[in-house]
């Protein structure tokens, strides 16, 4: 048995993140990370690693540089990585990313006994699409927003999260799941982790590798042929400067509610 | 290979809604999405249709629809679609619209809307573009939204002012960049859209009755269907509503040194003005309060008529989601806190001695009205 | 001369660096007011490899170098020096000499202990009357068919009272002068041990430091650690190591409070701008970093030698002393820029503060790491 976990190296926007004169996003002042809901999902794959001996793979498309992310997750105690990059992928939309994923994927090769795993949502995109495209791609069955896992077999029953409560729904393997954070805590790597990282296996998958995958439409890949293009960007702009009040005491109150009163707002 | 039928546009026409429902019962933001697709047919001078799908006698359900501009609704009923599953919703959705080719298809951006709408863009070898937050189809309106909300030079640029393709606003970057997003090759156009961002219309009883129901052929098997819902469960406790809140009092890590008396106070208020309690990502993060509390980013977006950041320091993704409500006061020990940069109204100071002085100044201005 | 650190050694501070911010910085204020061991974090650093990291795979540990110990503990010590302390020991004390100067059967059955075993292990040379002067211990171990009897006792000994594991000095033969001591390996099991006093100390407050008492303690004669005679010797070499853990600890705590002050002077405003732009300010600042920089380099450099196999005894001194110094001298100007603030317990520094002066005195004193270099230079 082995579970595909797709990752994604991100811009940490949760941090600091500069805004350039001309509107533009400083890409160069957030740090590089893995994407959140990604380690959740590495981790319920090594949980599974743990109790059944299975192997896992981290997946990911990216520029060379996300080999160092993949190496961090082979750290923490995956088996082997594999680098999806190559120019002609650049720029892709979700639609084209999934695409050549599931190129990638179905290339490494799905049995009947694997799971293929992903985030729910990349925190740069947050579009949470390209989990279930690729796993309509692959023509497996579905289950996203995971909050809890449990395989029994060939079936796995999922915690699956709404937003007033959950459902439990339950899939024969083959199948994708994509993870939320309430899924777990993911670890940390071990330091047996990062010695033996850089002997494992990590294999780059580029343009001619996949090029004549089935699932590869050479119109529809890369920044030309994505369904969807950037019309325009811009970063918002800051609220008009409001009115700080005098003081914090009773008189600063009456004095606010009295506005509010004023402007008919209660 | 993109002899897709999605690349043929001129066959495509028709604004479509994909309506909702659980145990029977429409979503609200079915009636948002219809109200907001009202006006991009009007523009594109077509019709908007909802469609919905549900169990037997949801056709009942359909006209209401009507009555916030839908002209007509496509109705599936199918025990096997009374409670939502993947694979049952997506095969009857992408060969009705294979079959009926709408332009447009809206998605409310629920959990199940996240994860119905990205399967059928694949089946339907379209583009989606993922939580819009405004959508615009004539270029005039849109530039006008664009002088309002950015800094872009709008004047300054080329336009192709005939251009009518849906022009798809979100955020991206955890809310620290907008993006608009256009599909110009495929159809149809597919895009789903946060609850709570577009307004409802009034609802109109002459539009509900005139609406139109119509019901499209499917075929659905179990053969269909891989995963099974074994059980629905609802949150023990009542759960919050954030998004229909016209008041929310919200509170952050300000609370920590007295997390059930901070709790307690911006219940208070919140009751003295009709509202809710929401709470910033530490404070569900620590545990005060449940999730279903989370306003920002990852948490809810809520615009309402008043929104108050008790000891909430104002990072970018709890602006995401509260910014444009429309009056914010903000309550913080710290004078140089982001949130004053957003807030209508600031009071540096200690919310626990300002909160119950707050609450009794409004209960004292309510009563001299 | 290659200044960068191997792709290994890089991952390891990365990891250290968000373990430390996750786990033990929460936590660091809270173990130093309450005095607690952070024994939460001490299970996880032993699931991560940390605790014992030097031993070899076979015996349960990672095989890693000691510039890799060095990382870590300097990484610990940026938030929680106590925390830093309790693995420096550790790894340094404990392990390092059963690994160097035990046989195969000592080291099958304690390594994997003090490893996947989970157990802490400790080092007891000081006595109330044997501190710099180590030779004046008065300890013994009086041989009785097939094992030793210890009467005596041990002071400071930091994981004393939670280490299962004690690599013990004591006098086998008081004829002999130095030649005399022996070591050996005492398990708080032994019949006979007892923890004494918990230490109140000054700070330092997570890293459990106890007296160590031997009342005719029963030690196996195979427990005792390299040849009759040789324990000295084997203190000496031992603490040259331990050393390197010491200097990295006190890089880590001088590295802590710079950062820190950075960050408040950032943002503290008074005489109309950030004090961080006051020349005064960042003339302090310079010196904090000259010296920072210089103890890294002087603490990677002896901790490489010892991985090399060659004699460090001289540069792990000098990493020690200097670091040391370098963490007292840092950390009270530090708690200088805060101002009144520095002096109370919402900042961690006076904590720092606190925290540098024992890496001034432990492992051999400024005083002793003095005679360590002077006596290498053919004076």
């Amino acid at each position: 048995m082995k579970i595909i976990v797709c990752v994604k190296q991100v811009p940490d926007t949760s941090g600091k993140v500069a805004v350039n004169p001309d509107g533009t996003l400083n890409r160069a002042s957030m740090q590089t990370i893995t994407n959140p809901d990604d380690m959740n999902a590495v981790e319920a794959a090594l949980k599974m690693k743990d109790a059944t001996g299975c192997k896992v793979i981290v997946v990911t498309m990216g520029p060379p540089p996300a080999a160092g992310m993949l190496r961090e997750l082979m750290a923490m105690g995956a088996d082997e990585g594999v680098l999806v990059s190559a120019r002609e992928f650049g720029g892709s939309d979700t639609y084209a990313t999934s695409q050549i994923l599931a190129a990638a994927i179905d290339t490494i090769g799905v049995e009947k006994d694997d799971i293929v795993m992903c985030g729910r949502q990349a925190i740069d995109g947050d579009t949470a699409q390209v989990g279930p495209q690729i796993a309509e791609k692959l023509g497996l069955p579905q289950v996203t927003y995971a909050a809890d896992i449990q395989k029994d077999g060939s079936t796995v029953t999922v915690k699956r999260m709404l937003e007033d409560g959950y459902m439990t729904i339950k899939a024969q393997t083959p199948c994708l799941l994509t993870c939320i954070k309430e899924l777990n805590n993911p670890r940390y790597m071990s330091i047996g982790g990062i010695y033996a990282t850089y002997n494992k296996p990590l294999e780059t998958f580029d343009y001619e590798k996949l090029k004549d995958h089935r699932l590869i439409d050479a119109t529809t890949i890369g920044l030309k042929g994505s369904p969807t293009n950037i019309f325009k960007s811009f970063t918002p702009p800051q609220k008009g400067a409001g009115m700080m009040l005098e003081g914090a005491d009773k008189a600063t109150c009456e004095q606010l509610a009295g506005i509010l009163a004023k402007k008919h707002i209660i | 290979m993109s002899n897709f039928n999605s690349a043929d546009i001129a066959a495509f026409k028709d604004v479509w809604v994909f309506c909702e429902q659980r145990e029977g019962k429409l979503m609200p933001t079915d009636f948002e999405l219809i109200s907001k697709g009202r006006d991009l047919a009007n523009e594109l001078g077509v019709k908007v249709c909802g469609l919905l799908l549900g169990g037997k006698g949801i056709e009942n359900a359909a006209k209401e629809l009507g009555g916030y501009g839908a002209d007509k609704v496509y109705v599936c009923e199918d025990e096997k679609l009374a409670v939502y599953n993947t694979d049952a919703y997506a095969k009857v959705i992408c060969d009705v619209i294979e079959d009926l080719k709408p332009e447009a298809f809206l998605i409310g951006a629920t959990n199940i809307g996240r994860d119905l709408a990205p399967r059928c863009a694949a089946r339907l070898h379209t583009g989606l573009c993922a939580d819009c937050t405004h959508l615009d189809i004539d270029v005039a309106n849109y530039i006008q939204f664009l002088r309002e909300s950015s800094t872009l030079d709008v004047d300054g640029q080329k336009w192709d002012m005939e251009d009518r393709n849906l022009k798809m606003t979100r955020p991206a970057f955890g809310g620290h960049l907008m993006a608009t997003i256009i599909c110009p090759r495929f159809r149809p156009c597919m895009a789903t859209v946060r609850p709570g961002v577009m307004k409802k219309n009034a609802f109109d009883q002459a539009k509900a009755d005139a609406c139109v129901i119509e019901k499209p052929a499917f075929t659905l098997s179990d053969a269909d269907i891989h995963t099974e819902v074994t059980e629905v469960v609802k949150a023990a406790k009542k759960l919050v509503d954030l998004i229909g809140a016209d008041f929310i009092v919200s509170v952050g890590r300000g609370i920590s040194k007295d997390v059930e008396g901070g709790i307690k106070l911006a219940e208070e208020l919140a009751a003295e003005l009709g509202g809710v309690v929401g709470g910033s990502r530490a404070t569900i993060d620590s545990g005060w309060l449940s999730a279903d509390h989370q306003v920002g980013q990852t948490g809810k977006t809520v615009h309402p008529k008043v929104y108050i950041a008790l000891g909430i320091s104002g990072a970018i993704q709890h602006k995401a989601g509260m910014q444009d409500s429309e009056c914010i006061i903000a309550v913080n020990k710290n004078d140089t806190a982001p949130i004053f940069e957003i807030a209508d109204y600031g009071i540096c100071g200690d919310l626990f001695k300002v909160t119950p002085m707050l609450t009794e100044a409004i209960r004292a201005a309510k009563a001299a009205k | 001369m290659d200044f960068n650190l191997s792709r290994e050694h890089q991952l390891i501070r990365k990891m250290m660096a968000e373990f430390t911010e996750n786990e033990v910085k929460p936590i660091a204020a809270e173990t130093d007011l309450n005095s607690e061991y952070p024994r939460e974090n001490i299970e996880k650093l032993f699931d991560l490899g940390v605790m014992g990291m030097c031993v070899p795979k076979e015996y349960g540990g990672t095989g890693a170098d000691p510039l890799a110990s060095a990382i870590c503990i300097e990484e610990l010590s940026r938030q929680c020096a106590s925390t830093g302390d309790i693995v420096a020991t550790h790894n340094g004390l404990c392990c390092d000499p059963i690994l160097t100067h035990g046989t195969e059967e000592q080291k099958k059955k304690y390594l994997p202990m003090l490893t996947t075993g989970h157990k802490v292990g400790a080092f007891a040379l000081t006595e109330p009357n044997a501190g710099s002067d180590a030779s004046k211990g008065q300890t013994e171990a009086k041989l009785e068919g097939d094992h030793y009897v210890m009467n005596g006792s041990k002071i400071f000994i930091t994981n004393g009272y939670v280490a299962d594991v004690f690599v013990v000095f004591a006098m086998t033969d008081k004829t002999k002068g130095t030649k005399g001591i022996s070591a050996f390996i005492v398990e708080s099991s032994f019949p006979g041990f007892s923890v004494g006093k918990h230490e109140v100390k000054m700070g330092l407050h997570g890293s459990p430091t106890a007296e160590i008492v031997f009342t005719d303690c029963i030690v196996p004669k195979e427990n005792m650690l390299g040849r009759e005679g040789k324990g000295f010797s084997i203190a000496m070499q031992t603490l040259d190591g331990g050393r390197i853990g010491i200097a990295a600890q006190a890089l880590g705590i001088a590295e802590g409070a710079l950062a820190e002050a950075k960050e408040y002077t950032k943002g503290r405003v008074q005489f109309g701008k950030p004090i961080s732009k006051f020349q005064n300010t960042q003339f302090t600042f310079a010196d904090m970093e000259l010296g920072c920089e210089a103890g890294r380099l002087l603490t990677y450099q002896a901790a490489v030698l010892k991985g090399q196999g060659v004699r460090y005894t001289k540069e792990a001194a000098m990493a020690k002393l200097f670091c040391s110094e370098h963490a007292m001298k840092t950390t009270t100007k530090a708690l200088q820029m805060f101002g009144g603030y520095g002096y109370t317990k919402d900042y961690p520094m006076e904590r720092m503060m606190r925290d540098a002066k024992i890496t001034e005195i432990y492992e051999g004193t400024s005083e002793v790491q003095r005679i360590v270099i002077s006596a290498n230079m053919g004076l």
